[in-house]
C-alpha cells in the first residue's frame, strides 16, 4: 500500500515512501537510506529527555523523515520518564506506551543515551554544533510550593516526592514518610491527589501485583492512615481531576466517600451548557454525593475501615507544628468563596477560618518545569520555554515539546498529540531550508570525547541495551514477588549491573 | 433490525471497513468477524499516527473514531469506563466511538470510519492537572 507523503519536497524520498511499520524499517527503505545517507543529508536531531514527550516527538520524526538520525538523552540510567517514574503502580495500562518507545528505541536510526544530564555533562550549546535540531523534552522535574508557614515541618511532603518514592525514583528512595497519623491531607484536587489518595487507601493485596517498590510497600502495610481529605480552593465545578480518576476512588473496595451533600446540591443548572466532560465529572460526584446508593455500594461503604473525602472552598494557611515545634499536627484553612463562575471562578478568602487535624500533608498544587540552561530562554512566571509551535524564541533550531513546552497538565494523548506537533515544527523547518543540512554536523560522535572529559570519571552513556539489561533484571526480580517488576532504585546498583 | 442470516455469496467473515485518515486519505481495509477497530488498524498495519497508545486497555482516548449516525446507533452500548476516556479524546462528537471497544460484525461491511482532526483538545477548558489560583 502506497501513502502519500507530506514531504513531497524531496521527490527522491517520496518514491520510498511506503508505510514503514513504526520500529519496523522495510528492508527496502533501509537500504536505499543508506545509499543516501551522506552527512549532508541525514538530519541529526537530538532529544533531551526519554520521557513520553521525547519519545513521541522521536517516533514522529523517525516515521516522517526516512533519513533522520534521533539521539535521545536522559540524565536517568533508564528511559521512560514519568510514565516510569509518575504513573501510579496500580495504573499498568497506562505503562503500555513502554512497548510503542521501545519500538522506536530499537530502531537502527535512533540511540538513547542515559546517564548523561545536559546543562551539566553537555551543555545545550554543544548538542546546537553536534545536531542540527535540538528538542528539549525535559518535562517538569520540579514541584509548586505553598510558600506558607510549616511548610518544611517533618510530615509535610510535596506529592510529587511522595509519588517518586512509591515508584522508585532514585533521587526520592530515602523519602521515608512518616505514615503513622490516622488523617492525612492532600493540598490539591488534581489526578495526582487522587493517585496519592488511592495509594495510601487501596488495599494491600492490589497494591502487591503491582510494581510498586518492596521498601515503598513495606511502609505502606505499617500505615496507620485511614482517612484522607482532598483539599481544594475553589468549588466541585472547579475540581481538576478527570473522571476516570474519579470513578475509580469511588469504587475503591474497603472506602468510603465523605461527601457534605451541601457542596453539590443545586449544581444541576450550573452544568446544563457545559461541556461533556465537565458534565458528567460533576454528575457523578453529585450521583455519589446525593443519591441513596444502591445496596451493594451501601454495603461496602457501611464495612469500610478506610474514608476519603473532598473539601472544597478552603484555601492552606499554615501547617500547624506539634507541641515539639517539629511535627505537622494539622492544617489551618481559609475558608474562600468564588469570585466569577466556572473554569475561571476565582478563590478569594475570607475570615473565616478552619483547622484541620492531620499528621500527614502532601502538597499537590502542580508540577514545575526548570530552567535547563542559561542560553535557552525560560518564563519563570509560566514555567514554560517560550515557544510557538514548539519552536523556542529566537533560538532557530532549537525546538521543545511536552510539559516544558505547555506546562505540567494534561494525559497522554495531549503529550502525543503537542509532541506530534513540535516533530511537524522540525520537519517543516528541514524541509523549508530553515535547517541548513549542509552544514555537516556529527551528532553524538563529536560529543563523545566532550563526554570522556566531563561525566564523572568511570561513568558512561547508558545505552537502550543496557536499559534493555536493567529491565530483564527487574522484571526476573518482580517474577519472585509476583509482581510485573521489582524497580531497582539505586543508581549505582543501576550502573553495576551493566559494569560500568 | 439486523439480518440473521450472512449472504452466502459473500465470503463468511471478511468485511470492508474504510478509515478516513487525518489527512482526509481513505484507508479501505477488510477485517474479521469480531476483530475490535483497534485491532484492525495494528494487524492491517493502517499509517494512522499514535493510535491505539494503551493498547486497547481503556487507558487512553487515542483510538478515537467518529461513526455515521445511522451505524453509531446500531453499535453495542457504550460503557461508562468508555464514556470517561471519550471525554478525555480530542474533537469528541456525538457519534464518538473508541476503536478497541467496538468489534467488527457482517452487518457493517462497507462501514466508513473518520479519524479525528486535532482540533482544540476539550482538557485545555477543563485545565487538568491544574490546581486552583
Amino acid at each position: 500500500m502506497i501513502f502519500s507523503c507530506w514531504w513531497l519536497g524531496y521527490p527522491f524520498l517520496s518514491m520510498v515512501c511506503t508505510h514503514v511499520p513504526e520500529g519496523n524499517i522495510h528492508p527496502s527503505v533501509s537500504s536505499i537510506s543508506k545509499l543516501l545517507s551522506t552527512a549532508a543529508l541525514a538530519p541529526q536531531i537530538c532529544i533531551v529527555g526519554s520521557g513520553p514527550a521525547g519519545f513521541y516527538t522521536a517516533q514522529h520524526l523517525l516515521k516522517h523523515h526516512q533519513l533522520a538520525q534521533v539521539d535521545i538523552y536522559e540524565k536517568l540510567p533508564v528511559p521512560f520518564g514519568l510514565v516510569r517514574f509518575g504513573v501510579a503502580p496500580d495504573h499498568p495500562e497506562v505503562k503500555n506506551v513502554i512497548n510503542t518507545f521501545t519500538q522506536t528505541a530499537r530502531s537502527d536510526r535512533c540511540s538513547f543515551y542515559g546517564n548523561v544530564t545536559i546543562g551539566k555533562d553537555v551543555m545545550v550549546e554543544e548538542l546546537e554544533q553536534a545536531y542540527h535540531a535540538v528538542v528539549l523534552s525535559y518535562g517538569a522535574e520540579d514541584n509548586r510550593i505553598l510558600g506558607i508557614p510549616g511548610e518544611n515541618l517533618s510530615g509535610v511532603y510535596s506529592a510529587r516526592a511522595f509519588v517518586g518514592w512509591y515508584n522508585g525514583l532514585p533521587e526520592n528512595r530515602d523519602l521515608k514518610p512518616d505514615l503513622s497519623s490516622e488523617t492525612a491531607v492532600v493540598l490539591g484536587q488534581g489526578n495526582v491527589a487522587l493517585d496519592v489518595a488511592r495509594i495510601l487507601l487501596s488495599p494491600l493485596d492490589t497494591l502487591r501485583k503491582t510494581d510498586i517498590t518492596e521498601g515503598s510497600l513495606a511502609a505502606i502495610a505499617c500505615s496507620r492512615v485511614k482517612r484522607v481529605w482532598l483539599v481544594g480552593r475553589r468549588g466541585p465545578l472547579q475540581v481538576a481531576f478527570t473522571i476516570k480518576e474519579l470513578r475509580e476512588m469511588i469504587n475503591l473496595p474497603g472506602t468510603r466517600p465523605l461527601l457534605d451533600s451541601a457542596d453539590f446540591t443545586g449544581l444541576g443548572d450550573a452544568i446544563k451548557d457545559v461541556p461533556r466532560p465537565r458534565k458528567r465529572l460533576t454528575e457523578l460526584m453529585v450521583k455519589s454525593a446525593l443519591e441513596t446508593p444502591g445496596e451493594r455500594e451501601a454495603g461496602r461503604w457501611a464495612s469500610a475501615t478506610k474514608e476519603w473525602g473532598l473539601k472544597f472552598r478552603r484555601s492552606p494557611l499554615e501547617v500547624l507544628p506539634a507541641a515539639d515545634g517539629k511535627q505537622a499536627r494539622g492544617v489551618r484553612l481559609a475558608v474562600t468563596r468564588l469570585e466569577g463562575s466556572g473554569e475561571s471562578a476565582r478563590a478569594v478568602p475570607t475570615r473565616e477560618m478552619e483547622e484541620l487535624e492531620c499528621g500527614l500533608v502532601l502538597s499537590s498544587i502542580g508540577y514545575q518545569s526548570l530552567p535547563l540552561d542559561p542560553s535557552v530562554p525560560f518564563d519563570p512566571k509560566l514555567g514554560i520555554i517560550p515557544n510557538s509551535l514548539g519552536r523556542v524564541q529566537g533560538v532557530p533550531g532549537l525546538y521543545c515539546s511536552g510539559w516544558v513546552k505547555r506546562g505540567p497538565t494534561g494525559v497522554i494523548i495531549t503529550t502525543m498529540s503537542d509532541s506530534f506537533d513540535t516533530a511537524q515544527s522540525v520537519l517543516e523547518d528541514l524541509q523549508s531550508g530553515v535547517l541548513n543540512l549542509s552544514d555537516t554536523k556529527e551528532g553524538f560522535k563529536s560529543l563523545r570525547s566532550v563526554l570522556h572529559s566531563r561525566v564523572t570519571p568511570g561513568v558512561h552513556p547508558v545505552t537502550f541495551s543496557d536499559w534493555e539489561k536493567i529491565d530483564a533484571a527487574e522484571v526476573a526480580r518482580g517474577k519472585l514477588a509476583g509482581k510485573p517488576r521489582e524497580k531497582i532504585v539505586d543508581l549505582q546498583e543501576m550502573l553495576q549491573l551493566i559494569g560500568h | 433490525p439486523p439480518s440473521s442470516l450472512p449472504s452466502p455469496t459473500v465470503a463468511p467473515d471478511r468485511v470492508t471497513v474504510h478509515f478516513i485518515n487525518r489527512d482526509g486519505e481513505t484507508l479501505t481495509t477488510t477485517a474479521k468477524e469480531g476483530e475490535s477497530l483497534l485491532e484492525v488498524v495494528v494487524n492491517q498495519n493502517l499509517s494512522i499516527d499514535g493510535f491505539g497508545a494503551c493498547e486497547g486497555t481503556l487507558a487512553c482516548s487515542t483510538c478515537h473514531l467518529i461513526f455515521e449516525e445511522n451505524v453509531f446507533q446500531k453499535l453495542d452500548a457504550i460503557t461508562d469506563e468508555e464514556m470517561d476516556m471519550l471525554d478525555l479524546a480530542y474533537g469528541l462528537t456525538d457519534t464518538s466511538r473508541l476503536g478497541c471497544q467496538v468489534c467488527v460484525k457482517k452487518a457493517m461491511d462497507g462501514l466508513t470510519v473518520q479519524v479525528p482532526m486535532e482540533v482544540a483538545d476539550l482538557r485545555k477548558g477543563l485545565e487538568v492537572g491544574k490546581q486552583s489560583k
